[in-house]
């Protein structure tokens, strides 16, 4: 039973009154808040067990151990990994792209190529570049449409017997764009291609079974995923992450050190060198659970809703238009109204208590595809009402006589 | 001519009229509409100021001894900001730029605008305005 009131009750931060009104929190594709369950466990850690893991013999070391391998264990079961030490805890999405972008230097070749999506963050597109830059191999572009579709057949023109890998979105975070990943996956592994996706934007909205769409690389961060912030996963097929070379060194992640020669620990630790953020991992942990106790079903259903009712009344309003506007698309409208800056709509509704994202979202490939300086994003969670619609809609109309 | 303190002074007394946040930037939105374009020549990306959110333009160049700065921005409430400081710091002598402080800013309810986090870059219009200065300074020398 999806019982809203309940729900926003456990989000002590919706509460707030933001220059003088209710907030209204519609930036949760930037960072989603964290119900009091998650704070909880991050207090109860320092409080209770704080101490340092994998090393102690006491006690203390022993339940903070426990308390972090069990929040992996958690992890492992929520995105139905193989193996619990295919996961890997890291900062977040940007870190867990650089540990696979770094450690495949040592893999890839001059004239390999590497094809990413026109519609991604800027943190899945640097890291590639910066690997080519220092490989030689070559980055390509599948590109997308009007309505921010990725063009499945213009992929697969791309592709080729020279193609290592693919990363790729699974969701876009500025258009919310969801897209088929199942078919890249196919086509990829066709090419004998690796896939990397970015889950940063779906992870908190939709189901995914890695072991079932046979994905090779899948990255996580927890401050989305109504988790803190600093602390994220990556997930890697064992035989990959088994190849790919460390990524830092240091303690944690060797087996034996001598002046001569370190052997590196096994997976997961060969990529968690030094002490990892461990009360972030158990609260991620917290937030995994809290997130299926509301259940993915109940969640996807909930913000459908809230996706169709902003976006029916958001098309009334004169001279607005929406970005990306694909049938598949998580809870996320991205707009403009003719002549007027995103920025001075931001502003406008920031006085009002209403948090939207302004501007290019890290994704300026997209802004450029549209021409355009930026967006206002509202992307809505599974807190959020029709209520608090109707009071952006108003204060976006209130914006636009201001501004006009 | 007017000094800086005196301009300053003004600004703070024009605001002081409004009783909220409505007409404040109302007002703002206003003197973003009336800002002199600048003209389309200086207009180019050398002059584009990095940091801001919204596109920001600002052209400086010396009439004697004074500095007469023309700006332009592509959000409107960015284009009020810089309206504002224009006529705080436009026409004014390098070094009086220079002495200048910020804080009427503060005084005039746009404190939020100050804060390194806000993507139009205030402080980045400022230190734009300052690095003139400091060029036009040494010619005069």
């Amino acid at each position: 039973m999806f019982d809203i009131k309940k729900i926003r009750d456990d989000f002590p931060i919706l509460k707030r009154k933001i220059n003088g009104n209710q907030l209204v929190y519609f930036d949760n594709a930037a960072t989603a808040q964290t119900p009091q369950i998650v704070i909880d466990e991050i207090s109860n850690y320092y409080s209770n067990y704080n101490s340092n893991i994998h090393r102690g013999v006491h006690k203390l070391s022993q339940e903070a151990t426990d308390a972090y391998e069990k929040a992996r264990e958690t992890i492992q079961l929520n995105f139905n990994a193989e193996h619990s030490h295919e996961i890997i805890f890291t900062s977040g999405s940007t870190h867990s792209i650089n540990i696979v972008a770094s450690g495949y230097r040592d893999i890839l070749k001059k004239g390999d190529e590497i094809i990413l999506s026109a519609m991604e963050h800027h943190s899945n597109i640097v890291p590639w570049q910066m690997l080519c830059q220092k490989t030689g191999a070559i980055l390509k572009v599948a590109p997308m449409d009007d309505n921010g579709v990725l063009i499945l057949e213009k992929f697969k023109e791309i592709c080729n017997d020279k193609t290592q890998l693919v990363v790729i979105s699974h969701v876009s975070n500025a258009l919310g764009t969801i897209n088929p990943i199942d078919s890249i996956l196919s086509i990829a592994h066709s090419f004998k291609a690796r896939v990397l996706i970015d889950g940063a934007q779906a992870a908190p909205h939709i189901k995914v079974d890695l072991q079932e769409l046979d994905i090779d690389f899948y990255v996580v961060s927890g401050h989305k995923l109504m988790g803190p912030t600093g602390v994220g996963i990556l997930y890697g097929k064992e035989k990959l992450l088994n190849i790919l070379p460390p990524y830092q060194g240091g303690g944690e992640m060797i087996e034996d050190v001598t002046f001569e020669k370190t052997t590196y620990a096994k997976l997961p630790h060969k990529f968690e060198a030094g002490t990892p953020n461990i009360a972030g991992g158990i609260a991620l942990g917290a937030a995994i659970n809290y997130l299926n106790e509301i259940g993915y079903d109940s969640i996807a259903k909930y913000e459908e809703m809230l996706l169709d009712y902003a976006t029916s009344e958001l098309a009334k309003i004169d001279d607005l238009k929406i970005y990306g506007e694909s049938t598949q698309k998580t809870a996320v409208v991205s707009f403009n109204i003719k002549s007027i800056h995103p920025y001075d709509i931001g502003t406008i509704l920031d006085k009002l208590g209403i948090a939207v994202r302004t501007g290019h979202h890290c994704a300026q490939p997209i802004m450029d595809y549209f021409q355009i300086p930026g967006t206002v994003r509202a992307s809505f969670c599974f807190y959020n009402t029709k209520e608090e619609i109707d009071i952006m809609v108003k204060a976006i109309k209130r914006a636009k006589t201001m501004l006009a | 001519m007017k000094s800086i303190i005196e301009i300053q002074n003004e600004i703070i007394e024009e605001f002081s009229l409004f009783d909220d946040w409505m007409q404040r930037y109302e007002y703002m939105i206003e003197l973003g509409k009336s800002l002199p374009i600048i003209d389309q020549k200086n207009k180019i990306d050398e002059n584009i100021i990095k940091g801001c959110q919204s596109k920001v333009w600002v052209y400086a160049e010396l009439k004697k001894d004074k500095i007469t700065y023309t700006a332009d921005s592509d959000a409107i409430i960015t284009k009020g900001i810089i309206a504002l400081l224009l006529r705080v710091f436009s026409d004014q002598h390098p070094s009086d730029i220079l002495s200048a402080d910020t804080s009427f800013i503060d005084k005039i309810g746009l404190k939020d605008h100050l804060s390194p986090t806000r993507a139009n870059g205030l402080l980045s219009m400022v230190k734009q305005l300052k690095m003139y200065a400091i060029a036009y300074q040494t010619q005069l020398k």
